[in-house]
């Protein structure tokens, strides 16, 4: 008869410490890092998303030290017409990029606008990823019904032209009377990052929403519901921190595309009038416009030239962030 | 299968008239008609801003509205006939709105043609080879080239082409005073509004195929398929390509509308008689009885497109479970 | 020694390289095999001991960072080094693969029945029509219900097991002379596992297929295999029939593995202590050293070849003096 009865005792494991040694079977110390340090590893390794962070730190103090690093006040021309003319100079020591059409500094009125426009974009990305990374766990938490009629309601959204869908919900927030006092009027900052934001939540929503689906099934989330945890702690505790990295990358994305989005809006007279003191991005770039036909390049290429400068590096920053957080990216490329 | 075609058909008729609905009061509150018509009209009559009222059906309250949309709906679908007129000078709204309607689907579909076919091969090119400086140079141009807001290429090329260098011409679809169909002019007319829609298709559908590519590439049945001898070519078309298309395709249909609506800042530059301008003008006008139909059909061209989209990945996804 | 000596499938000296951002690992560091018309050998090893990558090296289905050295033949013909358009013509013909995950190894959007005339008709020139006849007929012999129906079925309207006898259906459309059976049942249910070890070990009856068992599950080696070959950090450690496997293991890992599997009645589970070995920097010597309860210090002087032991092969170098097993 047969018993399994082992022939060797084996004394050297009696301690469970012993029988999980794994030094000496190792040939490398193995350090472990956090999920952050893991992802900002990965982040260094983007070259372009590095330099993208650098420039675009750079310019964020410079706009933000406007007053600072700009040469001229943002309404004052370069020096009054009455020492000589000076509409459209071209880019010259005086006015390093040119001046406009009533002689203002392109220069400094950049450094300006590009501030109020940064300003609408986070603005606009913040409120948007709130909103957005909200419903869309819920919606995906939940599934059934209201899952269902936010995937419908969003695809529609989406699938218009953004134009024409901007604009008609622009006039109609603009006759709305009872919102004004909350939103401002239809040239105020506020009110375009209320327009924007009602654009830019659906996608984020989505976004989360897919990541939500693709985490509700795993492990942890099923013991946390066995541990009883509230719907709202399985949200906040558990899958908004693990969807960090897909909420990141939409917030980036939703920037750039507001400050796109003004520019171009205010590229066909529907964009933000900031008032006396200040400029956006895209006022300058409606200056574009008359500048291509008129042969006025400075008023092209500098404008524009920042917007798209501004646009690659926060496509390059979500690029790097979702390099960062993607766990196949350890695969080796 | 069936059914489930059955039943999103069965959806699509309330919908319509719900988000139709809904773009009849964002127009009737955002525009206030009857004020732009007096504005157009500075001399009119009380008795023909009543007449106006009264055509456009433009009762106020909510009943009010609601009865507006369908007497409005009765004459929309009764025909051109029983639309009502401009008001800028009484004009038709029919004509314009199907001339600027073909002008704009010339466009967008030599854009959409040429932008997804060459972007789905660049794709293809990239993601054959990942990590090659191929692929990393197709990646990064793709990359750089899609950060460009449209209207920025737009200005740039015209003035770069039109402008500077005179090649091509800056705006419009015929020389002034043109009459009669000639399409080698107008060809020459379309290059440059094409181009500019094209880039960024191309640049977009690049990167979505590459991505596809990548993720397909993975997979554990293009294993199986060179264990069974295939040839890497017979495996790339057969099975990585084949599976990569379908999220595309997906993406297709509800990516028109970002064609077209990048096509209305181009129109725009270009001076392009198409969509994008009669929209810009109507709004700018607030001409009611030229922007309802306008918006009404772009809304049904995006609920049917998004229609054949659901049916499409239905029909090429066979794990769909289609409830 | 003649080819036809060699047998099948003969490994001499295999050896797999792969180049990663960390330096080379040597995934496999060295195998000899030996597999003869009609028999089952078994190959058994933990994760990262290379019984997978031996074999999809010998097929060249390894991705370009792999390097091969040695010595491999299939029915006497040389494959290192071999031209892929060789290294094509015998995949799915003479040596066919089945893999561990059915649901993914076969494509989604294809139909099953398109995907065994695939197989057919990359080796046979037939019709489409015949093609897919023969493939219902395959269908049949593995043991599916109502083929003709479900041959136009996708892979995701199947069962695990279903699925699984559809890839092997398809791995024998073109009866291949060997079958590399990669953890085929690892994924599946237990009492389907058995099922498809039986359709296995049928067709190999009928057909005179020699196969290759690769898993990690003993009780599978049991069950179909006729030799077993123990692999460690892509070595083999031990080579010998499997009832003497069982019976009197002649290397500390073989006897490791027979303790770490939980039995009815037995009170204590006893697993090897410690993790598989880091292949970037494998341990000198014998690379079981560190977890071994019987090492000595020449156990790290340098790598031990397999040698005669009884019936048996073993690589430990202590074989002859010590009496090792779970059975008493």
């Amino acid at each position: 008869m047969t018993s399994y009865q082992p022939v060797h005792e084996s004394a050297e494991f009696e301690s469970f410490d012993e029988l999980y040694d794994v030094s000496e079977s190792e040939g490398l110390d193995v350090k472990t890092l956090t999920p952050r340090q893991l992802a900002w590893h990965r982040y260094r390794r983007h070259k372009a998303a590095m330099i993208s962070t650098v420039i675009f730190g750079l310019l964020t103090v410079m706009v933000v030290f406007a007053p600072v690093f700009a040469r001229y006040g943002v309404n004052e021309p370069v020096f009054p017409i009455s020492e000589g003319p000076n509409q459209f100079l071209e880019p010259q020591s005086v006015a390093w990029f040119g001046t406009d059409d009533i002689g203002r500094d392109i220069y400094s009125r950049l450094l300006y606008g590009i501030r109020t426009s940064i300003f609408i974009g986070v603005a606009t990305g913040i409120i948007a990823v709130v909103i957005g990374a909200t419903i869309g766990a819920i919606a995906g938490l939940r599934g059934g019904k209201l899952d269902d009629r936010m995937m419908r309601v969003t695809d529609v959204f989406l699938a218009f032209p953004f134009l024409v869908a901007v604009i008609v919900i622009r006039e109609f927030l603009g006759g709305v009377e009872f919102l004004e006092p909350v939103i401002g009027d239809k040239t105020s900052i506020r009110f375009i990052i209320v327009l924007l934001a009602i654009f830019a939540w659906m996608g984020v929503a989505r976004l989360v929403r897919g990541q939500v689906l693709s985490l509700k099934e795993r492990e942890f989330i099923e013991a946390a519901r066995a541990v009883g945890a509230s719907e709202r702690r399985i949200i906040v505790s558990h899958l908004i921190p693990n969807s960090i990295g897909p909420i990141l990358v939409a917030l980036t994305l939703v920037i750039i595309g507001a400050i796109v989005a003004e520019s171009t809006l205010a590229f066909f007279g529907f964009g933000p009038q900031p008032g006396a003191d200040s400029t956006s991005l895209g006022n300058l770039v409606l200056l574009s416009r008359s500048g291509a036909t008129q042969g006025n390049w400075w008023l092209v290429v500098f404008p524009c030239g920042a917007l798209v400068l501004l646009a690659i590096c926060i496509n390059f920053i979500g690029d790097g962030l979702r390099d960062a957080f993607d766990p196949k990216m350890d695969a080796g490329r | 299968m069936l059914r489930f075609i059955a039943r999103r058909l069965l959806w699509f008729i309330p919908t319509v008239l719900f988000v139709t609905f809904l773009v009849y009061v964002c127009v009737r509150i955002g525009w206030d008609p009857v004020q732009s018509y007096v504005r157009a009209n500075p001399r009119a009559s009380d008795e023909k801003v009543q007449q106006y009222r009264e055509v456009n059906g433009l009762y106020d309250g909510l009943g009010g509205y609601i009865r507006g949309y369908f007497e409005w709906l009765w004459a929309f679908v009764r025909g051109p006939d029983q639309w009502p007129r401009s008001i800028k000078g009484g004009g038709d709204v029919y004509t314009p709105l199907r001339y600027s309607l073909f002008n704009t689907l010339r466009l967008a579909g030599t854009a959409a043609i040429l932008g997804i076919g060459i972007g789905l091969f660049f794709g293809v090119v990239a993601g054959k080879r990942p990590g090659t400086w191929v692929d990393g140079f197709v990646n990064t141009t793709a990359f750089f080239v899609g950060s460009i807001p449209p209207f920025v290429s737009a200005v740039i090329l015209q003035l770069a082409f039109a402008v500077q260098l005179g090649w091509l011409p800056a705006a419009g679809i015929y020389p002034p005073g043109h009459q009669g169909f000639d399409p080698v002019l107008m060809g020459k007319y379309m290059i440059l509004p094409v181009i500019v829609v094209a880039i960024q298709t191309i640049a977009g559908y690049t990167r979505y195929m590459r991505a596809s590519l990548l993720d397909v590439s993975s997979a554990d049945y293009l294993r199986t398929a060179r264990a069974k001898g295939l040839s890497e070519r017979q495996v790339l078309r057969r099975h990585t390509i084949r599976n990569s298309l379908i999220p595309i395709a997906t993406v297709v249909a509800i990516d028109i509308g970002q064609i077209i609506g990048g096509l209305i800042i181009t129109e725009n530059i270009f001076n392009y008689p198409g969509m994008g301008v009669f929209f810009l003008d109507a709004a700018a006008d607030g001409d009611f009885p030229r922007l309802m139909p306008f918006l009404v059909i772009i809304t049904l061209s995006v609920l049917i497109f998004n229609l054949l989209a659901d049916l499409s990945y239905a029909y090429l996804d066979p794990r769909i479970k289609l409830d | 020694m003649t080819d036809d000596a060699r047998g099948v499938l003969s490994l001499r000296d295999f050896k797999v390289e792969f180049a990663t951002p960390n330096g080379p690992v040597q995934a496999v560091r060295g195998v000899d095999l030996d597999l003869d018309r009609g028999e089952i050998l078994g190959v058994v090893g933990e994760s990262g001991s290379g019984k997978s990558v031996t074999f999809l090296g010998l097929l060249g289905l390894l991705p370009h960072t792999a390097t091969i050295t040695g010595s491999a033949t299939v029915n006497g013909a040389e494959v290192v080094g071999a031209p892929t358009r060789q290294l094509r013509s015998i995949r799915g013909k003479e040596v066919a693969m089945i893999f561990q995950d059915p649901l993914s190894a076969l494509n989604p959007v294809h139909r099953v029945g398109d995907q065994i005339v695939e197989m057919i008709r990359e080796h046979q020139d037939v019709s489409k029509k015949s093609a897919a006849a023969t493939a219902v007929d395959l269908l049949g012999t593995v043991g599916i219900p109502q083929p003709k129906e479900r041959t136009n079925q996708y892979p995701h309207e199947f069962s695990g097991g279903m699925r699984q006898r559809v890839m092997i259906a398809m791995a024998i459309a073109n009866d291949p002379q060997v079958l590399i059976a990669d953890e085929p049942t690892t994924a599946l249910d237990v009492t389907v596992q058995a099922q498809i070890l039986e359709v296995i070990d049928n067709l190999r009856a009928d057909m005179g297929m020699a196969v290759v068992m690769i898993t990690h599950d003993l009780g599978v080696i049991a069950r179909v295999a006729d030799r077993v070959q123990v692999m460690y950090a892509g070595r083999a450690v031990e080579k010998t029939d499997v009832d003497s496997l069982f019976e009197s293991p002649t290397h500390p890992y073989t006897e490791g593995l027979l303790r770490s599997i939980p039995l009815l009645g037995h009170q204590r589970l006893l697993p090897i202590p410690g993790s598989p070995p880091n292949m970037l920097r494998p341990p000198s010597g014998c690379a079981f050293r560190p977890r071994c309860p019987y090492a000595l210090d020449e156990c790290a002087a340098e790598m031990p070849e397999l040698e005669p032991a009884g019936t048996a092969e073993s690589a430990c170098i202590r074989a002859g003096e010590l009496t090792l097993g779970v059975l008493t």
